[in-house]
């Protein structure tokens, strides 16, 4: 612990405190989810921490629930496009040939369209439901996975390391868990954080532009939309869960920065 | 210039070529995927007549290769469809929205990009050292934060509390260019916030990499002063990826532009394209999606062009 | 005597460093040394890398390269302290007093404009000379340096012309100004030995007819022979030992200069070939796939049992193309390959596992060659593993032993590359490949990326292995006193074919063929007047003709 910076110490801290309310949101919430339990947007009060929202519904409630429900979606997206971008960007590296240009040549074609809309074309006509969004997000996410990892691997593919084990007449099992994979994980830790943090925003921009998670239940992004009528009138209820997004936001880039400067600084050594 | 021809001519096909799968991963995007159109126009509680006659109307039980390519000839001549839901021609909807959402992004880009390069510059200029680090930091805080919260906070703050400009930002043909400015002040505001963080930091890095060349080196061993250095040396060097990055910024920019116009109710495309994905008209959503991609597929194509012109090795070749 | 050109006394140079999970910190890296240069002289600093020499040079632009700082001491250049009149007269000084020519002319000349305008702008922007006549400067610097069509060369972007051609350029650009110091950091490093050889004459040259002073950095010993004056040995920021050329090459007093003036001394008595070769190259003919043109014609040698021959060659020459051969990461498209008494399969997916374990490799950068999260027990505890399922206790025990024959002793086995020296990485390859007890090893220039001390040691380590464990060695080196240490026999390549191959002494006795005679005859030999007597030799030989 002691050559943590203390930048990446409060990046693992509010990263931690949020992923422990996301976990026990229905202990740590003072009323339900969906619960009507007041005036429309009280302010700030013992009885309501943070005032009630714009149907009477206490926010500090919404919010906990909400946060459960975006970093859900978000950590299910990022290992969906984690695992599905670093097993094809591996495959396609070590493989090379066809199998190389077909995926390579896919991916392209699928980030010369910006995500944002290609994944509105999408929902136009799928069906809006939480595992459809992860599914959407996720599969549109792995492009960039799949860029990353094939690029990292192929770099270290034509290490002369490799080449050796080649030559020593290893399997290539062997080639991508034993030579290339430990060398690769580092930056795609790295590149976890990040993955996250833009799932944690797209989700939200989608719940705010009303296509992500469906109202009765509560995401930040929705929470932002269900009370924007109120900015106008001086109703700060809309900027909570932006905060929140911005701050959780923030918190992982820091350890992720940490990590890859950790690991870009080691040069390989132990670690 | 041969080669030179060559490639440029390669480049430009290869983002033709682009935009045809495009728009035929679109089509196929919106026709192949669960999800009847009929049923979702119609709700869950249309009779079995009346979701036929729809399917019949809409063309939907041709087969979708030949509905794709009367889709594409009418694009190519100027008809994009006709709305589900209102039955409005869309190109001539899309028009003014077009137009509108262009304006926005203009003046945005207008703002964001000198900025942006005198940002990036000063922070080279004084690396690791408090302008550079006060910058970055700003820059990996805006980078964190929801291009609507950044909205609301400066519609909260700005118009609300501080009363300068309108909270919503709504314009029409009858104003002038000064009250059209008045309007959208809030919005390109926020859209240059948002694009400023990653062309700044981008413009940075590609910056610092010139000027870590060895030719600089040798330019400041020959005594030139700093400026002369940057000006005769580092900025030639530096122009395509500083186009580079700001062609990047600027296609990031049409997707920011989607969110920025539903915070401040601007009649833009974004706008349009959201109302019409929560109703479900297709021909409206894909018709938008081609409009965004080809945009970006654009801009991408102009970066690639000013590197290939910029290169002194494919504009001398051996 | 007048005053010197360049006094400097009691110069400290420090460096801010950032090692990996701890907090950057500050090292000295020159600790404090004076040197006096006169003018129109040439004093040479030579020391392997690390030795602060490249940074000696700079110090006397008053310029520190990345975050290196001068932090004590003074820098006299014509008269005045540079280290104390401030960056308007450092300025003035720079390029104009004192220029620069790095090893690297292809990285130091800008891409974007035409060579001229570089080589020209310092005595422009110094006001030493008006366009005109700069470029007439320029044109006469280019003709004198040897440069083809020195009247127009200057109108080409730098990359439109060849490497040895560029680093001409870079001497131009230095002398343009008409400087009273050249710095010449490593210039001919990066130079095949048959351009180095011409680049260093005109380079001489040039110093010669101009008069100016010159700092002239290398780590070979043999190349500064040839240019300098005075000679100043470097050793890891210290000075080691200052004399005139004569006495360091001569009489070396200290016992590092005579480590470095002794290099490659190594005796080796070449053996006899036995009936049966271990490895017999027969016809190849090879391509790279996608490509048009043979990088090997028609190649064939011979390698015997514990013996070692040499294929040398400048670089395009294709000697590690035929090690891409031989391995079977490059079939060939003609010819055959016998080892050990039965003929390969072209690619390596065809070949047994014995095959792969008798013929093994060491390459160049050893860094590279090692997975860097693998320990070196596991580095050379998996070819035990793999080829002769060793495990637990008997593993260690084998690993141990070979630890022991390159001298590496107890401790290194749970240690990771990154914390190992160059010389100590190279010799952990040697183990994995002798781990796996093979018959002959293909050695790619391993010791080329090393300093010369550390080389030798390896070299050393190679011939006595040979010895111990009867192994043969295809060895790949550019440098031919490397091959005269340790070849047995000789196979000389030039434009992908073997242009002499046989024993050591019959490769290196005349008559030659024209190729050879330029190899053997531009590789620097270490003695005063050497690159005289081959130019005028040469000279005197195309005169003959």
């Amino acid at each position: 612990m002691k050559n943590i910076p203390p930048a990446a110490l409060i990046g693992l801290f509010f990263t931690g405190l949020y992923f422990l309310m996301a976990l026990f949101a229905p202990l740590l919430a003072p009323y339900g989810m969906a619960e009507i339990v007041g005036g429309v947007w009280e302010p700030s009060s013992s009885q309501f921490l943070l005032g009630t929202d714009s149907i009477g519904r206490d926010l500090l409630s919404r919010m906990i629930y909400g946060g459960r429900t975006t970093i859900f979606i978000a950590t299910m997206g990022t290992i969906l496009s984690f695992v599905t971008g670093s097993i094809l960007g591996f495959l396609a590296a070590v493989s090379g040939g066809w199998v190389d240009q077909l995926l390579s040549r896919f991916v392209d074609l699928l980030m010369s369209i910006p995500t944002l809309i290609f994944a509105l074309v999408v929902l136009s006509v799928m069906p809006v439901t939480i595992p459809v969004l992860i599914l959407v997000m996720g599969l549109l996410d792995s492009t960039r996975v799949y860029r990353l990892a094939r690029a990292v691997a192929v770099d270290i593919a034509v290490m002369d390391f490799v080449e050796a084990a080649r030559l020593r007449g290893e399997k290539t099992a062997w080639i991508i868990f034993r030579e290339i994979l430990p060398n690769a994980l580092s930056p795609l830790v790295a590149e976890m954080g990040l993955r996250f943090i833009f799932m944690v925003l797209f989700v939200s921009t989608l719940s705010f532009l009303g296509l992500g998670v469906q109202p009765p239940e509560a995401d930040w992004g929705g929470i932002v939309k269900e009370n924007k009528e109120g900015i106008v009138y001086g109703i700060p209820a809309a900027l909570l869960p932006a905060f929140a997004i911005a701050t959780l936001a923030i918190s992982v880039n820091l350890v992720a920065d940490w990590v890859l400067n950790r690991t870009t600084s080691l040069k390989g050594g132990r670690g | 210039m041969g080669p030179i021809l060559t490639l440029l001519a390669q480049r430009i096909a290869l983002s033709l070529l682009l935009l045809l799968m495009v728009s035929a991963l679109i089509f196929a995007g919106t026709l192949i995927l669960p999800g009847d159109v009929a049923q979702s126009i119609l709700g869950q509680s249309a009779t079995p007549e009346a979701l036929a006659n729809l399917r019949a109307e809409l063309g939907l039980n041709e087969p979708a290769i030949s509905r794709y390519f009367s889709w594409l000839s009418g694009i190519f001549h100027g008809d994009l469809g006709t709305a589900l839901t209102s039955g409005q021609d869309i190109a001539a909807s899309i028009g003014s929205r077009l137009s509108n959402t262009l304006f926005l992004a203009f003046w945005a880009a207008l703002i964001s990009v000198p900025l942006a390069i005198f940002l990036g510059l000063l922070s080279v200029r004084f690396k690791d050292r408090w302008p550079d680090k006060l910058i970055s930091a700003v820059t990996l805080t805006s980078i964190s934060i929801p291009e609507f919260l950044i909205g609301y906070v400066l519609m909260y703050l700005i118009a609300v509390k501080l009363g300068w400009f309108s909270s919503v930002a709504m314009i029409n043909d009858g104003m002038s260019l000064g009250q059209k400015l008045n309007a959208i002040a809030l919005p390109v505001m926020v859209l240059t916030l948002v694009v400023l963080a990653h062309m700044m930091r981008m413009t940075r890095a590609a910056i610092l990499n010139v000027m870590q060349s060895a030719y600089i080196e040798t330019a400041e061993l020959k005594g030139l002063s700093g400026l002369d250095v940057i000006r005769k040396h580092a900025f030639p060097n530096a122009i395509a990826p500083i186009v580079n990055v700001v062609m990047l910024n600027l296609a990031y920019l049409v997707v920011g532009v989607v969110v920025i116009e539903v915070v401040f109710v601007y009649p833009g495309m974004g706008q349009y394209l959201v109302d019409h994905v929560a109703k479900r008209d297709v021909p409206v959503v894909q018709a938008c999606g081609l409009i965004f991609a080809a945009v970006y597929i654009g801009l991408n194509m102009i970066a690639d062009i000013v590197s290939i012109l910029a290169n002194p090795r494919l504009r001398h070749p051996k | 005597m007048s005053d010197p050109l360049v006094k400097v006394r009691g110069l400290k140079i420090g460096a801010t460093v950032y090692p990996p999970g701890e907090k950057p910190h500050d090292i000295e890296i020159v600790h404090g040394v004076d040197f006096d240069l006169q003018k129109g002289k040439v004093l040479g600093l030579i020391g392997e890398s690390g030795a602060g020499k490249s940074t000696i040079g700079l110090a006397t632009m008053a310029y520190g390269r990345g975050g290196v700082e001068i932090t004590g001491g003074e820098v006299w250049v014509n008269g005045r302290d540079i280290l104390k009149t401030g960056l308007r007269d450092v300025r003035r000084l720079r390029g104009s007093e004192v220029t620069y020519v790095s090893q690297s002319a292809a990285a130091s000349f800008n891409p974007a404009k035409k060579i001229m305008e570089q080589v020209t702008e310092a005595a422009i922007r110094h006001n030493k000379f008006n366009r005109k006549e700069a470029e007439a400067r320029a044109v006469e610097l280019f003709a004198k340096l040897g440069l083809p069509e020195p009247e127009t060369i200057g109108n080409r972007y730098p990359h439109q012309v060849s490497g040895g051609q560029l680093q001409r350029c870079m001497t131009a650009l230095a002398l343009c100004p008409e400087p009273d110091l050249v710095v010449f950091d490593e210039p001919t490093t990066a130079l095949d030995v048959t351009t180095q050889i011409d680049v260093l004459a005109a380079i001489k040259e040039a110093i010669r007819d101009t008069g100016v002073a010159a700092l002239y950095i290398t780590h070979d010993l043999a190349v500064v022979a040839q240019v300098s004056d005075h000679i100043m040995v470097l050793r890891m920021g210290d000075m080691v030992e200052y004399g005139t050329t004569d006495q360091i090459i001569n009489s070396p007093q200290e016992e590092y200069t005579q480590a470095l003036v002794s290099v490659r001394s190594i005796k080796h008595i070449e053996k006899d070939p036995t009936p049966e070769p271990v490895l017999s190259v027969r016809n190849i003919t090879a391509r790279y796939p996608g490509t048009h043109f043979d990088v090997l014609h028609d190649v064939t040698v011979d390698l015997h049992p514990g013996q070692t021959l040499a294929v040398v060659g400048e670089s395009g020459s294709g000697k590690s193309t035929l090690a891409r051969v031989i391995t079977g990461l490059l079939p060939p498209s003609d010819g055959t390959i016998d080892f050990a008494g039965r003929t390969l399969s072209a690619g390596l997916g065809g070949r047994s596992r014995e095959d792969l374990r008798e013929l093994q490799m060491i390459y160049q950068m050893a860094d590279t060659a090692m997975n860097p999260r693998q320990t070196v027990g596991t580095i050379i505890g998996r070819p035990l593993e793999f080829y002769f399922g060793l495990r637990g206790r008997e593993k260690q025990k084998r690993i141990q032993e070979l630890l022991d024959e390159i001298e590496l002793g107890e401790g290194f086995q749970d240690r990771y590359p990154a914390e190992l020296s160059g010389g100590q990485k190279q010799r952990v390859c040697i183990a994995r490949a002798l781990a796996a007890k093979p018959k002959m090893i293909i050695c790619d220039e391993v010791t080329s990326a090393l300093d010369p001390l550390v080389a030798d040691g390896i070299l050393k380590l190679l011939l006595d292995l040979q010895k111990i464990e009867d192994v043969a060695y295809l060895f790949i080196t550019h440098d031919l006193a490397t091959v005269r240490a340790i070849a047995d026999s000789i196979a000389v390549m030039y434009q992908g074919k073997v242009q002499r191959y046989g024993s050591k002494t019959e490769v290196l006795s005349p008559p030659f063929d024209d190729y050879t005679d330029l190899l053997l005859s531009s590789v620097p030999e270490m003695k005063l007047g050497w690159l005289e007597e081959v130019i005028a030799h040469r000279k005197m030989e195309s005169a003959g003709n």
